[in-house]
């Protein structure tokens, strides 16, 4: 039977890889080719790589850390970020992606998935949602650009349409509980996980082994990403493996 | 060396990538006459078996892959390459592949034999069950943990065949081959320690069989 997947995450903007605390508060975390080997000899199921890069010619120079990357890993790898149009789709992955990562230009052009995954195959497309709590809704409300514009979607809503499109996975991430290190966002993963029959990987609030234990058996996520607590050596991939294998969870 | 098969299908990168690492010789070419001179074929794949077999048809690829087996020169399929090497596929209307090994290759039902569903594609990191942990491409593997991605799997009568299995609501063959013939469902090259271990046993099976041939032709000689 499938393993339960660990997947660190890169944040990079130009060139380095960063971190913040709830989208804002960006500060350096390291060089990505150097922490892609690490992770990779660490154990790592799968490395993302999201460009967050705040201009077009910056990203442009993403393609060739992209392939710097690609060359140094034996694990799936996933692209995201600036990602708009089908030709940006082919860039990354003839750079060395397995698997390409849409958000803000899924929900402007829910075409884009449905395109991508006619072209490469549902498994190659991953649709990432950014999600916060919404009082008013009563909800989960996505959020676009980098967490900064609400959307008119709620999230079962739009992960029940990017899969209806084509999305092979969801990558939920908890904007209340990213880079607070309180854990995962047990109950809205476990709606989105219930609520469609793709893969959802967990992401937002992993800050010790115990996070990664509770979203597996609590709320069935078949993966969790996270960032700094790998990043600042908090703990390695290793020492969560170890830890999750000793409760009794599948992992590699 | 190495000549893996460029016919315009999938991802080449990784596998190329893989090899660097490994240290091992590999070339890319879309002509036949210079994969003749390799030691060795690799055929990747992504993609549709319907497309992939088109593509290899139309450049005649086909008749060359099955002439250069007859003559003894390994091959080894990843994905749906290893898929191409059977009978046929059910996926987008029944289609004829290569035929060089027993089987058809059908899609996950989705639904267990007590009614349970599962996801398809298969998609993750799934263990190993060694059939025949003789074979030359299982030696001294460090974990039996490998990658896969796909909707379709092989179902073969033969066991034979069956050099490693993985268990995913069905028996999956993960390992196949016969003679100088394998293939491997999941991706070597995106599978860390145990997928670089299997491609460096394809690269050493081939010197040995390089230095076998060696030694026969020096007894002969020497007759």
């Amino acid at each position: 039977m499938l393993t339960k997947r660990i997947i660190p995450c890169l944040d990079v903007k130009d060139g380095r890889v960063v971190k913040g605390v709830q989208f804002v508060n960006i500060i350096d975390a390291g060089d990505p080719v150097e922490l892609a080997k690490l992770y990779d000899e660490q154990g790592a199921d799968e490395l993302v790589f999201l460009d967050i890069s705040a201009s077009n010619e910056k990203r442009h120079a993403i393609i060739d850390v992209v392939k710097e990357v690609a060359a140094e890993l034996a694990i799936p790898f996933t692209v995201g970020g600036g990602i708009n149009a089908l030709e940006d789709m082919k860039k990354v992955l003839r750079a060395g992606a397995d698997k390409v990562s849409l958000n803000t230009a899924a929900v402007k052009n829910p075409d884009l998935i449905t395109l991508g995954s006619q072209y490469f195959g549902s498994q190659c497309i991953v649709v990432a949602i950014d999600a916060r709590y919404d009082e008013e809704l009563g909800s989960w409300r996505v959020y676009t650009n980098g967490g900064q514009r609400p959307t008119d979607w709620e999230v079962i809503d739009w992960a029940k349409e990017a899969v209806k499109r084509g999305a092979g996975e969801i990558l939920l991430t908890s904007m209340d509980r990213d880079g607070e290190k309180s854990g995962f966002h047990i109950e809205l993963t476990k709606k989105v996980r219930d609520a469609v029959t793709v893969p959802v990987i967990a992401s937002g609030g992993a800050g010790a082994a115990e996070h990664f234990h509770d979203v597996f058996t609590e709320a069935d996520a078949d993966a969790a990403l996270a960032a700094s607590i790998f990043h600042y050596k908090e703990t390695s991939i290793m020492a969560v493996k170890d830890e999750l294998r000793k409760q009794g969870v599948n992992v590699r | 060396m190495i000549g893996i098969i460029d016919y315009g299908m999938g991802n080449l990168h990784s596998v190329q990538n893989a090899l660097r690492r490994l240290g091992v010789e590999y070339f890319l070419s879309e002509k036949k006459e210079d994969l003749a001179d390799a030691d060795a074929l690799l055929l990747p794949g992504v993609g549709a078996f319907k497309d992939a077999m088109h593509a290899l048809e139309e450049s005649g690829m086909d008749a060359f892959i099955k002439s250069e087996v007859a003559g003894g020169k390994p091959l080894f399929g990843i994905c749906l390459g290893m898929q191409l090497l059977f009978e046929e596929s059910e996926e987008n209307g029944l289609t004829e592949g290569l035929n060089l090994l027993p089987g058809r290759v059908v899609r996950f039902p989705g639904k267990s034999g007590e009614g349970v569903s599962y996801k398809v594609p298969h998609m993750g990191w799934n263990r190993m069950v060694l059939q025949q942990p003789n074979s030359p491409l299982l030696q001294d593997l460090s974990t039996d943990y490998v990658y896969f991605v796909h909707s379709y799997f092989v179902k073969t009568e033969d066991r034979s065949v069956l050099l490693a299995t993985a268990d995913y609501h069905e028996e999956v063959p993960a390992i196949v081959g016969k003679g100088h013939i394998f293939g491997a469902q999941f991706h070597p090259e995106k599978s860390s320690t145990a997928g670089l271990e299997i491609l460096k046993n394809f690269a050493d099976y081939i010197e040995g069989r390089k230095s076998d041939a060696t030694t026969k032709i020096r007894t002969i000689s020497s007759d």
